[in-house]
């Protein structure tokens, strides 16, 4: 593959993935009001019944909406992942995927330019939001966002090929909504967004911890939360790439004709 | 040989949907692949373009075996799919950009392609509309001129008619051949619209997934004692 065909299609996939970003500016409204409405009403509404103890990397006590920004940052990526996916499906009905598939570049790599796209899509949309929790005043400096967005990035990498990976098992569009239902539900709310682990572990709900514990967004959210301090946490870096590269695997497989769920482009 | 298909069979579960297929197609040959619904045209098709993997046999496009270096068999492969596979949203040049892009043709390059494309099919004032305002017809020439713009050896036209009115229709059959005259192009026409078959330098029949004939027009009329190859088609294919 010669580096200027490559560029040439990376420029062609995430080029058409952002030009349609760009086409529907209610899109980028709809990404930006589902946050902002935890943030302001869920935040105010809890900000007194839910304490969030001092736990690392906090310092000090902390508003609870500083708390629930890395969750909510993600959140926009992970809705984004999940636009993404929906748009796959779409393209395969359409028919518009079997250009992608029969171009002459390997399979993976028109993949991996898609993810790029939806990345890139997912970091703007989360800077959008960083810039309205200062807005709203949220307690965190330019500087701290500054210095996280390389793990936003990641933590984007890694919901888009999940977003990726679930396009494969999903054949039509009619069955998008439900297995959202059963994906982004459950991913957020068994995660660390909106409380702490060890909150969850002191409840005793084991199971709901344990499920918390493992699921790679509550790591995405650790690594940002560690990120907007300055610090790294490696257990959280380590899970979200792992899973990247896991997700980005299952989904090239599935992809390939040789091996793949695809049975019909 | 531009497309050398040899002892290609697939099969769904039980289903065998090509049974031991072979053909070939010369450069400058526009092969009409004639089959009623369900004969396996597409389903060759798909595994041509690699989007399937043929169970056993192989099919080799200007040299290259597509389930081996399916990379170099598709840079040298045009398609027009059965369904239609354009951005509705984009405009027709955006379309071709598209695919030039994909196959790695330089911008400025591409640009004089699209432009000649356009033009031959005369698309020229439909440049800058998105493919969603344009008629069926036009579609389907914007799906041809997007094939051709990639300068292909081997164009591969899935029932792509369907849908057409008949002087669209005709008009890009027209075109298709005349681009065999020009440009060597090697043509595989799959339809199940016998007329469309009648001028083909070869027609190649399919049913249940087999080759039934393989050979002139003329000689298929001949060999099933027919007045028509209409006749002729429904006597082979019963």
């Amino acid at each position: 593959m010669k580096t200027a065909h490559a560029l040439l299609a990376l420029r062609a996939i995430a080029g058409r993935e952002i030009h349609k970003f760009l086409r529907q500016p209610g899109r980028l409204i709809s990404s930006l009001v589902r946050p902002a409405l935890w943030l302001v009403v869920f935040a105010v509404g809890f900000h007194d019944g839910l304490g969030v103890a001092i736990l690392p990397p906090y310092d000090t006590h902390v508003e609870y909406r500083v708390y629930m920004v890395p969750g909510l940052a993600m959140m926009v990526c992970l809705f984004n992942g999940m636009q993404s996916s929906l748009a796959m499906v779409y393209d395969r009905e359409m028919g518009v995927m079997r250009l992608l598939l029969t171009a002459p570049l390997p399979r993976a790599y028109l993949l991996l330019c898609k993810l790029l796209g939806t990345s890139f899509l997912s970091v703007l949309q989360s800077t959008a939001f960083f810039v309205l929790a200062l807005l709203f005043g949220v307690d965190l400096s330019i500087w701290q966002i500054a210095i996280a967005m390389p793990i936003v990035a990641l933590g984007a990498l890694m919901l888009a090929a999940f977003g990726l990976m679930l396009s494969v098992y999903i054949k039509q569009l009619e069955n998008f909504a439900g297995t959202m239902n059963f994906v982004i539900f459950p991913m957020f709310f068994l995660s660390t967004a909106l409380y702490p682990l060890r909150k969850i572990e002191e409840s005793g709900a084991q199971w709901i911890y344990a499920l918390t514990r493992f699921n790679p967004f509550t790591h995405a959210i650790e690594a940002l939360r560690f990120s907007l301090y300055g610090q790294i946490e490696p257990t959280s870096l380590a899970v979200v790439a792992a899973s990247t590269v896991v997700f980005y695997l299952i989904a090239a497989v599935g992809y390939d004709p040789q091996r793949g769920l695809i049975k019909s482009a | 040989m531009t497309l050398n298909v040899t002892s290609v069979c697939k099969s769904f579960g039980n289903r065998k949907a090509l049974d031991n297929v072979s053909l070939h197609v010369a450069a400058g040959e526009f092969v009409a692949l004639l089959g009623p619904n369900g004969a396996g045209k597409t389903t060759l098709f798909q595994i041509l373009s690699g989007l399937f993997i043929a169970d056993r046999g192989k099919a080799v496009i200007c040299g290259a075996d597509i389930g081996v270096t399916p990379i170099a068999a598709l840079s040298q492969l045009g398609i027009v799919f059965q369904q239609p596979a354009l951005d509705l949203d984009l405009s027709v040049t955006a379309n071709l950009q598209f695919q030039a892009d994909l196959h790695g043709i330089a911008r400025t390059e591409a640009k004089q392609r699209i432009a000649a494309c356009l033009s031959r099919f005369g698309l020229s004032e439909r440049a800058g509309d998105t493919t969603r305002v344009l008629s069926g017809g036009n579609r389907r020439k914007v799906e041809l001129a997007r094939a051709l713009m990639t300068r292909p050896k081997l164009l591969l036209m899935d029932e792509a008619t369907v849908g057409i009115d008949p002087a669209s229709r005709a008009q890009i059959i027209a075109d298709v051949k005349a681009l065999c005259r020009e440009q060597d192009l090697a043509v595989l026409w799959a339809t199940h619209l016998v007329d469309e078959a009648d001028g083909a330098d070869r027609v190649i029949v399919m049913a249940k997934g087999r080759v039934q004939f393989d050979g002139l027009s003329a000689q298929l009329v001949a060999a099933q004692e027919c007045a028509s190859l209409t006749d002729a088609f429904l006597r082979l294919t019963e």
